[in-house]
């Protein structure tokens, strides 16, 4: 039984600690506002608070602190990307993940169980080949393995070789893995709130204040409020946000969806994917096996289910575990991805003055919650955008310098 | 003679055959049910009452619904998990088990953990076990998953046999109770075509377990005349034992029975499903024993199963009333009815239940059960004088009893309704809920529509079947008056507080997440007070009922502690699927379809090991693979001294006709086509909007208005429907047809391909005066009409003869025999790989990633920049002006070393990636290994690139011009 729990079994009266904060009034001005209480938008407040001694902000959001895709996503934290930028990015993000429970004091139920990606054809094994070299070279931990290593990282696999597309081989990445993802958004709201960071549900932003360029007030249900500095985070609704700064984003927004089964004893430790089946696999803490493949073919903001998504990835599954038949499907859900033309972030610095986005998260946002945070608030604190998420920035579009990740996101996330 | 301690003689067991038994086994003990028992009524007929351990306390749990929507009755059937015991029907031998216990389901250690319970408080894995760091990875997470998941899974269970099939109908109805058979009839009376779909194996819903009167024969009359009348009309098609199993847009339904799911559009839908009873919340109100009002009226009515000696009922109308006179007429000892009503009308019910001589207790709840430590059910219930909503007075009384039948109240079974879109619309005056926004091809009907009484149930279902023939434009009949069905009144009622905590809790609110009343309280005290993040941050509902049972009473002690109305609290959405599903039947019997060229068996005849190139199968070489190096060699020599041949029919083929064919490939690809002469073929490169290569082929122009263009093997459906993409925009005067099955290709390349195919092509003149390189005929090869291009992919003179594919066998079997003098060797894709390589050309998603462009590729001679527009020329136009840092580059490498470049292996600048080796091979003709890749923008032949090998040694080789062989093209040009 571990101390932190002593308390509760001790005490006479339930020892409530008001992680959230209720309602209060909003103030007529902050020093910064940040639109969305999801993971990053409140991984930023975090630091702005805990590094750099900001606690004159308010995060607002229309639903509740991390409502948005925070909540919908499968928890993927991996760091097996292709380009040296994404690596260093990801890969900072992954080691403070591995400290995040401590540092919050908030178990973040992260573990490191390995991602096995599998792959089915010449095409993917050439790619994953590529992706292990460049991921060592650049201190990732990531391999190819074959189909003998693959018997002994998951024994269930089908590894028939008259399947389909029999399983060729795959890149293991010892240092992906998952996480509670509801807690990472609790645990930084409790700690920045905790600074004095004002959070405040159910306020939604109406309208977003520009004058000469610079931002001045963003306009919510419950009044307007200036600000010196606006921050937006809302994966999910990052075009629609930025359209009333007046600023265009190349983003296209397509459903994801996902899906878990009714919880049975663990058989799954390490989280699987397929290149060629658009689909991964993995399996909770509570036994439930969650279930997801790549975003809808058209773009949409609604966050409704299809069935032949379903059919398609669950048949797709039942190749790789064939025994999974009579195991349930529990339910079924989606959230909006905003895709940018290079599966990659936009960070930083906007057309407004000022105004700071933190868009553009497609399907792997996330696993960037901790770093995204941190380097938004040093970006802010200092006004000038941190050095790991500066390749990153809205100006690389005009440029053409595009980052080559598509082949590392597609259905891994 | 079949006997069992519970079961009840016939009429009581509607669904079971009395004459035939079952027998099957529990836990190891052999039992015996009848046919049409589900395990658990069979296990009760039997008095085994223990089902299962719940998820975390792993508390004793049973029967509570005897519908299918608790966790409580999930069971392990074989080698299957979860399986919901009272829906489940028992068959001969039959192995059940109970899940998640340690030891067997009557002695379970778990058991143990509810003494630690003070010290779980909710959320309580967020508040512990990660000191220090790496703790919860190593230590805790191992520990508590041990204790997760409920079933198992076996890793040696074979996949079954399930299967789809369509179906349409012009209404349909789901569920077949009162209402949906109601409306199944004013549907079927108006003309339409209808589809009853009811998810027991008979229809008639609670007709045909529920009281409604005094008697107990109203719900018999009532039955026998709508079921009669629905079996017997010509409209109206009965599916039963199916489940309608979600809404998806446009009344796509998936309706699942047994190992098929059908796969459902319909015009209009009505929704009749009923009403899901609602437990109350006081303490041990989860053991066995305590069940729900229609459970036990369930299991008498349906399965003739007397479900206890002894019972006390809690109700707060009419419900419970009628539940006693049920349990009364079939051998159950009724000795208390508590009803939380301070005063109300005496209802004829009320009246008969008191003129048995049963004690009511008005104003007054079930405080707690008591445990029967022997049976792991209840012995007694103690009951406790309302002082006010929720708040318990000191007066008490105590029964002793083995059921506790609960009728408190209903939700309405919201689930379809809410997959369509729809809202739940809490009305606080009858502490009930309505269902707002759905689409207007959706009608509500019954107890989801907010109706009660039986009366206006059925009349209820009648509005909606006349509604959506109205809306099939079916002519009506004027509104019949409806009559009074239920002489008798009868109130059922939404009690608005069920809820009665105990000072030493166990009052469960949700039975799957093992939640008490605290447990929620303490979760908004904890600051996730909005409905979503209680439901986040202490699991309720999530479990495997999805808050069937427990979204009502959440959302009750939400709305009470955070001081708001239910309304403001909201209750949470409901997701796909209605009941959990087996993946199985979503996935059906797979299909993965295989493309096979016309040549196939030819290929396997010559011994080709076979490997898959999207859905085809190709040639990689023809011997087998443990000497793949040795028929690579020779087959890439055959072609560079005699003649080969390659099967390339999964090359993409399209026809593009249209006076305006020509100009829309000037915008679909980057070189330029207008001026392209009849006759002759041209390189196709194509890009996407961003400038990047996406696919490449050549462009045949067989006339005017008439291109037969190549796309590549994995591009083709790409580009296909790109096409037809821009030209819904463009609307240029251009038909597209992809033609790829319809065209066996085979490509004769080396040296002697002119003699070999002159053969077979006695009336065309192949002299390249005539047939110069980039040109295309059409001609009969072998008497086999074909179109020949001209074409130089490996470097050799060389053909593609592109046949139909009927014919594309008879062509090779003409061409192999016709090359048999001249040394020819068929060839697989492998060693038309490194031929193309020695020749410089590249493979598209080889050689080029998503971000190549042309100019990385070297390519910029396909580009023709002064074109007004293609798709991703603006792109290029504008990135001229942000030079790329890399492009492709050949390289070669003398071939005696202990480790060679490898594909994939990094080119380095300096400690940064500069790119990467994408093809790489031993020529056997330059006695050299030759390779390109990706390297600074500045490099040129003759420098020297850093290359990391895989041992992560590096290696400086040098870059040398493309292509590796006869850079002249004297060969391709012959």
């Amino acid at each position: 039984m571990p101390w932190g729990l002593l308390k509760y079994g001790l005490a006479s009266k339930y020892p409530a600690r008001r992680d959230i904060p209720g309602p209060r009034e909003l103030k007529k001005s902050y020093e910064i506002v940040i639109i969305g209480a999801g993971g990053h938008g409140l991984s930023t407040a975090y630091h702005l608070a805990r590094y750099h001694g900001i606690t004159d902000v308010a995060v607002l959001d229309k639903g509740y602190v991390g409502g948005g895709n925070t909540a919908r996503n499968t928890a993927v934290i991996r760091s097996n990307y292709i380009s040296p930028e994404a690596i260093e990015f990801y890969k900072a993000s992954v080691e403070m993940f591995e400290n995040l429970s401590n540092e919050l004091g908030y178990n973040q139920m992260y573990s490191q169980r390995g991602q096995l990606t599998l792959a089915h054809s010449d095409a993917s094994v050439r790619a994953f080949r590529l992706r292990a070299e460049i991921n060592k070279h650049l201190g990732v931990r990531s391999e190819m393995v074959d189909r003998k290593q693959i018997r002994e990282i998951v024994p269930c696999l089908n590894m028939d070789k008259k399947m389909r597309f029999p399983i060729q081989a795959g890149l293991w990445h010892r240092d992906g893995g998952t996480a509670r993802h509801d807690a990472a958004a609790w645990g930084y709201a409790m700690r920045a709130a905790q600074m004095g960071v004002e959070i405040h549900q159910r306020t939604e932003v109406t309208g977003i204040h520009v004058d000469k360029g610079k931002v001045v007030a963003v306009q919510t249900a419950r009044g307007t409020v200036r600000c010196n500095h606006a921050v937006q985070a809302v994966a999910g609704m990052s075009s629609e946000v930025a359209r009333m700064a007046g600023i265009r984003l190349p983003i296209r927004s397509y459903p994801l969806q996902a899906m878990v089964t009714q919880p049975v004893k663990p058989f799954l430790d390490p989280l699987v994917s397929s290149a060629e089946l658009h689909a991964y696999v993995s399996q909770t803490a509570r036994g439930e096996v969650v279930i997801g493949g790549g975003s809808d073919p058209y773009e949409l903001y609604s966050t409704r289910s299809t069935l032949d998504l379903k059919e398609n990835l669950i048949a797709h599954v039942l190749e790789m575990f064939p025994f999974m038949g009579e195991l349930k499907l529990l339910r079924q859900w989606a959230g909006i991805t905003d895709m940018t033309p290079d599966y990659s972030p936009i960070l930083g610095t906007s057309p407004v003055k000022n105004y700071w986005l933190d868009a553009g998260w497609g399907t792997w946002g996330f696993k960037a919650t901790p770093i995204s945070g941190k380097c938004m608030a040093e970006s802010l604190a200092n006004e000038k955008t941190a050095r790991l998420i500066q390749p990153f920035g809205l100006e690389r579009f005009r440029r053409f310098k595009l980052f080559n990740e598509a082949g590392a996101t597609a259905a891994s996330h | 003679m079949y006997t069992s301690p519970n079961r009840l003689p016939a009429p009581a067991g509607r669904l079971v055959d009395h004459e035939n038994t079952i027998n099957f086994s529990f836990e190891g003990t052999q039992y015996t049910g009848l046919a049409g028992d589900t395990i658990a009524s069979a296990l009760a007929a039997n008095d085994v009452w223990l089902l299962s351990r719940s998820f975390k306390y792993h508390r004793p749990r049973g029967v509570l619904s005897m519908a299918g929507l608790e966790a409580n009755t999930l069971v392990q059937v074989d080698n299957e998990p979860n399986v919901a015991a009272d829906r489940r029907k028992v068959t001969q031998g039959l192995q059940v088990s109970g899940q998640n216990c340690i030891g067997s389901l009557a002695n379970d250690q778990a058991e143990k953990i509810s003494l630690v319970n003070r010290f779980l408080p909710v959320g309580f894995y967020y508040k512990a076990f990660f000191q220090p760091k790496g703790a919860w990875q190593n230590i805790w997470e191992p520990i508590i998953r041990k204790f997760a998941g409920l079933g198992q899974v076996h890793p040696d269970t074979p996949h079954g046999y399930y299967d789809k099939q369509y179906l349409f109908s012009e209404i349909t109805v789901v569920g077949g109770g009162p209402a949906g058979m109601s409306a199944a009839l004013a549907a079927a009376d108006a003309g339409a075509e209808v589809l009853l779909i009811e998810q027991e194996t008979v229809i008639g819903g609670s007709l045909n377990y529920g009281r409604f009167d005094t008697e107990g024969t109203l719900a018999h009359t009532l039955h026998d005349e709508l079921v009669t009348a629905v079996t017997d009309h010509s409209n109206i098609e009965v599916m039963t034992d199916s489940v309608c199993n979600g809404y998806f847009a446009d009344n796509w339904l998936p309706v699942i029975r047994g190992h098929r799911m059908y796969k459902l559009r319909t015009k209009e839908l009505i929704l009749a499903p009923g009403k899901m009873e609602q437990p109350a919340i006081f303490r041990n109100n989860d053991l066995p024993g305590v069940l729900l009002g229609t459970a036990a009226q369930r299991l008498i009515r349906l399965y003739g199963v007397r479900p206890g000696k002894q019972a006390v009922v809690l109700t707060a109308g009419d419900d419970g009333y009628a539940t006693a006179l049920e349990l009364l007429e079939n051998g159950v000892n009724v000795t208390a009815v508590a009803d939380l009503r301070q005063s109300f009308d005496a209802t004829p019910l009320y009246k008969k239940v008191l003129a048995c001589g049963i004690s009511i207790h008005k104003a007054c709840t079930v405080y707690e059960a008591l445990p029967d430590k022997h049976t792991r059910g209840i012995r007694a219930a103690a009951l406790r004088q309302l002082a006010g909503i929720g708040q318990c007075g000191n007066e008490a009384w105590r029964y002793d009893c083995d059921l506790l039948c609960v009728s408190v109240g209903f939700m309405p079974s919201y689930q379809l309704a809410l997959h369509a879109g729809g809202k739940l619309k809490h009305d606080e005056a009858v502490s009930g809920f309505s269902i707002t926004g759905l689409p207007a091809c959706i009608h509500l009907a019954g107890a989801v529509n907010g109706k009660n009484e039986l009366g206006s149930v059925i009349e209820s279902g009648r509005q909606a079947g006349q509604a959506a023939s109205r809306k099939l434009g079916l002519a009506v009949p004027g509104a019949a008056a409806s009559r009074p069905l239920n002489p008798i009144s009868y109130s059922s009622i939404n009690h608005p507080w069920p809820i009665f905590p105990h000072p030493r809790g166990k009052e469960f609110v949700d039975l799957d997440e093992d939640l008490q009343y605290l447990d929620i309280i303490h979760a908004c005290r904890d600051g996730y007070d909005e409905l979503e993040l209680v439901k986040r941050y202490s699991t309720v509902g999530m479990g495997p009922s999805q808050g069937r049972h427990s979204a009502l009473a959440t959302a009750r002690v939400v709305a009470e502690e955070t001081q708001r109305t239910m309304s403001e609290v909201g209750v949470t959405t409901a997701r796909p699927p209605l009941h959990a599903e087996n993946l199985a039947v979503i996935a059906g019997r797979s299909f993965e379809p295989e493309r096979l060229t016309a040549m196939h068996h030819r290929h396997l005849e010559a011994g080709a090991h076979m490997v898959t190139a999207g859905q085809w199968w190709r040639p990689a070489y023809y011997g087998e693979p443990q000497h793949a190096d040795r028929w690579i060699l020779k087959e890439n020599l055959a072609v560079r001294n005699n003649v080969g041949m390659i099967d390339v029919s999964t090359l993409g083929g399209l026809e593009v006709r249209g006076p305006d064919a020509a100009e829309f490939l000037n915008r679909m690809y980057t070189f330029s086509y207008s001026r392209q002469k009849t006759g002759t073929l041209r390189y196709l490169l194509m890009t996407n909007p961003a400038g990047r290569i996406i696919d490449d082929g050549v462009a045949c122009r067989l006339d005017d208005e008439h291109f037969y263009i190549t796309a590549t093997t994995g591009g083709v459906e790409t580009v296909y429907r790109t096409m037809l993409w821009w030209n819904a925009q463009w609307r240029l005067d251009v038909d597209v047809t992809n033609v790829t099955s319809a065209y066996a290709g085979i490509s004769l390349a080396g040296p002697k391909s002119r003699a070999v195919l002159q053969q077979l092509c006695t009336s065309t003149d192949l002299a390249p005066a005539s047939f110069p390189y980039l040109s295309v005929r059409t001609a009969q090869v072998a008497g086999i009409p074909a179109r020949l291009l001209r074409v130089g992919f490996v470097g050799e003179l060389g053909y593609e003869i592109h046949a139909p594919s009927l014919q594309g066998e008879a062509l090779w079997d003409a061409l192999l025999k016709a090359g048999r003098e001249f040394g020819m060797q068929p060839v697989g894709i492998e060693a038309q790989r490194l031929l193309r390589l020695e020749k410089g050309h590249l493979i598209v998603g080889q050689d080029t990633d998503a971000m190549t462009t042309p100019h990385e590729a070297r390519m910029t001679w396909a580009v023709a920049e002064r074109k007004p527009f293609f798709v991703g020329g603006r792109s290029l136009q504008a990135a001229r002006r942000y030079p790329s840092n890399r492009k492709l580059v050949g390289f070669s490498v003398e071939p005696e070393q202990d480790e060679v470049p490898g594909e994939s292996n990094l080119i380095l600048d300096g400690d940064s990636i500069a790119g990467h080796i994408t093809s790489v091979g031993y020529s056997p003709t330059l006695n050299k290994i030759i390779g390109m890749g990706y390297a600074r923008a500045d490099t040129e032949p003759g420098m020297l690139i850093q290359i990391k090998l895989k041992s992560g040694c590096r290696q400086s080789v040098q870059v040398v011009e493309m292509p590796f062989y006869d850079p002249q093209n004297k060969r391709q040009e012959m």
